[in-house]
């Protein structure tokens, strides 16, 4: 009886719920898109909420930019997702979402959904990231490794089965691969530096979106060779061995300053241009590219140079709609890119 | 001819039944031996499955149970692994968990109601019907994620909220709650029912007072799986747009939120030691509350069997 009671006040309740849900849906909504355009005050702090999605490369950078954006305005509801570049840029041509992050620029047919919709945005690069080759740290054969080399051992129709292949001079300790999967940024922008063309690569090696199972790969394979980002490497420097890439080992300044080349990658954030009439994102904009870069270095990633940054600000204050870095090429300098004309 | 050489059937199991301990020796040796294989077969699929499950249990408990603190469970999302907590993924799951309990219980009991008590011609439609369901319950979860953002996100604007991702978790257990539940109406001996129709109660008096009490056990167990199935999706919510980062507990049925899974998920995933930890604490929490929720509902049943 007991059980039947509380079914019955169960189904009741339920039905309330959806009744007061019904009703009270609609008006709310109203009220809120109403709040978010007009009325949000224009003083120091601000008020409101800021919706981004996109890269799970990116997904950090924004978190800690959002966490400490928010601890000086409380009052700005954020919130970050990361259903990756292409998922972010459906929501994004969707107008779901204020701002998209990317591993990589927009793609035609992205521009072309959201040219759909009416949507337009601006492209600002928000941080580097340099993409790490590491092997085992019982591999001592190896400190430095050509472009040449490594397109040896990834172009498509690559015949490399051993390190000696690579290079006479190696052992002919077999060579194990370990990369991301095919979906990744992360491999869209190795191919295109490394194999001269955007998801050119061979297929046989062992390929996961977890970053952290190619650590554990490569750790564990005396002739493992991975790519990833440079945080796993960083966090992981005593299970790994980073190679040097054409005379060059990955660090915060040689990824900075751009001589860690043609691996280190801008990461981007496109924001909606109608967003940008709204007081909140104009300040959490200020703050990322001003005296919130700092947190770049927390998430793992490298800063942009100063100046980059200040560009970057230019195109928001202008409204410089269009992306520039879709026909860059891997290793020109950031500031250049963003100097030239956009499309 | 045939049929007077061989006893009947209920002889034979009788006779197999009343073999004496000791005639079993008597048994041919590879008999014997099959009988023990068995044994040791089912044993060590069972050995294997437990090992597993401690392991997996120890692992966890080693990483996380250090970080489970006041602080983790007062602390919003942080890219400091020290400062980051599980209160905006625990509020939201509990929101989702509970909106979608109460969109989805009454919903489907009522359903396998109406298909078990009230149809019982069945017509063709009917059928049909039933067949759906059936092959709705096999439908993988993503797919579930997929029709949640096309009608409850977009086409009925609810947004990226606790509402659209309750919903899709109610499309996703509604089948198999209302196929659990017929099985135990259909448990029900059919005399209760003759007999409560005879002495004059109305089919809603029948169904409450008789039908539903007997069934009770049975559709509590089929809304426990169901629950800890929704608590513990992870997929149609990440596809309907759940967050990973946000600064806010859910207000309302219309705020953005993020679930457990997808907390832990996301922290798996980060290349600092430090998430991986709090990974690990957070599936110490998502377990606690799993197997709260399943005892709670345990009691229910127990109280209701014990009617």
């Amino acid at each position: 009886m007991k059980i039947l009671r509380s079914l019955a006040a169960f189904s009741l309740l339920a039905v309330m719920i959806s009744g007061c849900g019904n009703n009270g849906s609609t008006p709310e909504n109203a009220s809120s898109t109403g709040s978010e355009t007009s009325n949000a005050p224009s003083g120091e702090k601000v008020a409101g909420k800021i919706s981004m999605d996109g890269s799970s490369t990116v997904g950090p950078v924004s978190e800690a930019m959002a966490e400490a954006f928010t601890q000086a305005n409380p009052d700005v509801q954020m919130d970050v997702a990361v259903s990756g570049t292409g998922g972010g840029f459906k929501k994004f041509a969707a107008g779901e979402i204020d701002i998209a992050g990317a591993s990589r620029p927009i793609e035609d047919k992205e521009i072309e959904a959201c040219k759909e919709k009416g949507i337009e945005f601006v492209e600002i690069p928000i941080a580097f990231d340099g993409l790490s080759v590491v092997v085992n740290p019982q591999n001592d054969w190896v400190e430095d490794i050509t472009v040449a080399e490594l397109k040896k051992i990834w172009e498509p129709k690559s015949t490399v089965k051993t390190w000696k292949d690579v290079n006479p001079a190696w052992p002919a300790e077999p060579i194990k691969l370990y990369g991301p999967g095919t979906d990744s940024g992360t491999f869209d922008y190795f191919t295109k530096a490394i194999n001269g063309k955007e998801k050119e690569s061979r297929s046989d090696y062992q390929a996961s979106e977890d970053d952290n199972t190619l650590v554990t790969g490569v750790s564990g394979d005396k002739g493992g060779l991975g790519y990833f980002g440079y945080a796993y490497y960083e966090q992981n420097k005593d299970k790994l061995k980073v190679l040097k890439v054409a005379g060059v080992a990955p660090s915060p300044e040689s990824i900075g300053d751009g001589t860690y080349t043609p691996l280190s990658r801008p990461l981007f954030w496109y924001v909606n241009t109608k967003s940008l009439d709204r007081p909140e994102v104009q300040a959490f904009l200020k703050f990322a590219l001003g005296d919130g870069t700092k947190n770049v270095s927390e998430a793992g990633y490298i800063s942009l140079p100063a100046e980059a940054y200040k560009l970057a600000m230019e195109h928001i204050t202008s409204k410089k709609t269009g992306t520039a870095f879709k026909g860059a090429q891997p290793g020109m300098k950031i500031e250049d890119i963003l100097k030239a004309e956009k499309k | 001819m045939s049929t007077s050489l061989k006893p009947p059937k209920e002889t034979i199991s009788a006779a197999v039944i009343e073999v004496p301990e000791e005639l079993r020796w008597q048994l041919p040796f590879w008999r014997r031996f099959f009988n023990k294989l068995f044994g040791a077969f089912c044993f060590t699929a069972l050995a294997i499955a437990g090992v597993l499950l401690v392991y997996l249990l120890f692992s966890i408990f080693r990483d996380g149970f250090g970080r489970l603190s006041q602080q983790f469970f007062e602390s919003f999302p942080s890219s400091r692994p020290q400062r980051a907590g599980v209160k905006v993924a625990l509020m939201g799951s509990l929101w989702v968990v509970a909106l979608t309990a109460i969109i989805a219980v009454p919903m489907g009991v009522a359903a396998a109601i109406y298909l078990e008590e009230f149809n019982t011609k069945r017509n063709k439609l009917v059928e049909f019907i039933q067949l759906n369901i059936a092959n709705l319950a096999g439908v993988p979860s993503i797919v579930y994620g997929l029709l949640g953002l096309a009608v409850f996100v977009r086409w009925m604007a609810l947004d990226r909220s606790v509402i659209s991702g309750a919903l899709t978790m109610s499309l996703l257990i509604l089948p198999t709650i209302i196929l659990v539940s017929q099985e135990a109406l259909k448990a029900v001996p059919k005399s209760y029912r003759e007999a409560s129709l005879a002495l004059g109660a109305t089919k809603w008096q029948t169904i409450r007072r008789q039908v539903l009490p007997s069934a009770a056990p049975g559709i509590l167990t089929g809304i426990i799986l169901s629950i800890s199935r929704a608590i513990g999706e992870t997929a149609p919510l990440i596809t309907i747009g759940a967050v990973t980062y946000i600064n806010f507990v859910p207000k309302d049925v219309k705020s953005r939120f993020t679930v457990l899974p997808i907390q832990i998920f996301e922290w798996s995933g980060r290349p600092q030691k430090g998430f991986h930890e709090n990974a690990a604490a957070a599936i110490i929490v998502l377990l606690a509350v799993l197997l709260l929720m399943n005892s709670l509902a345990i009691l229910l049943r127990q109280r209701a069997t014990r009617r």
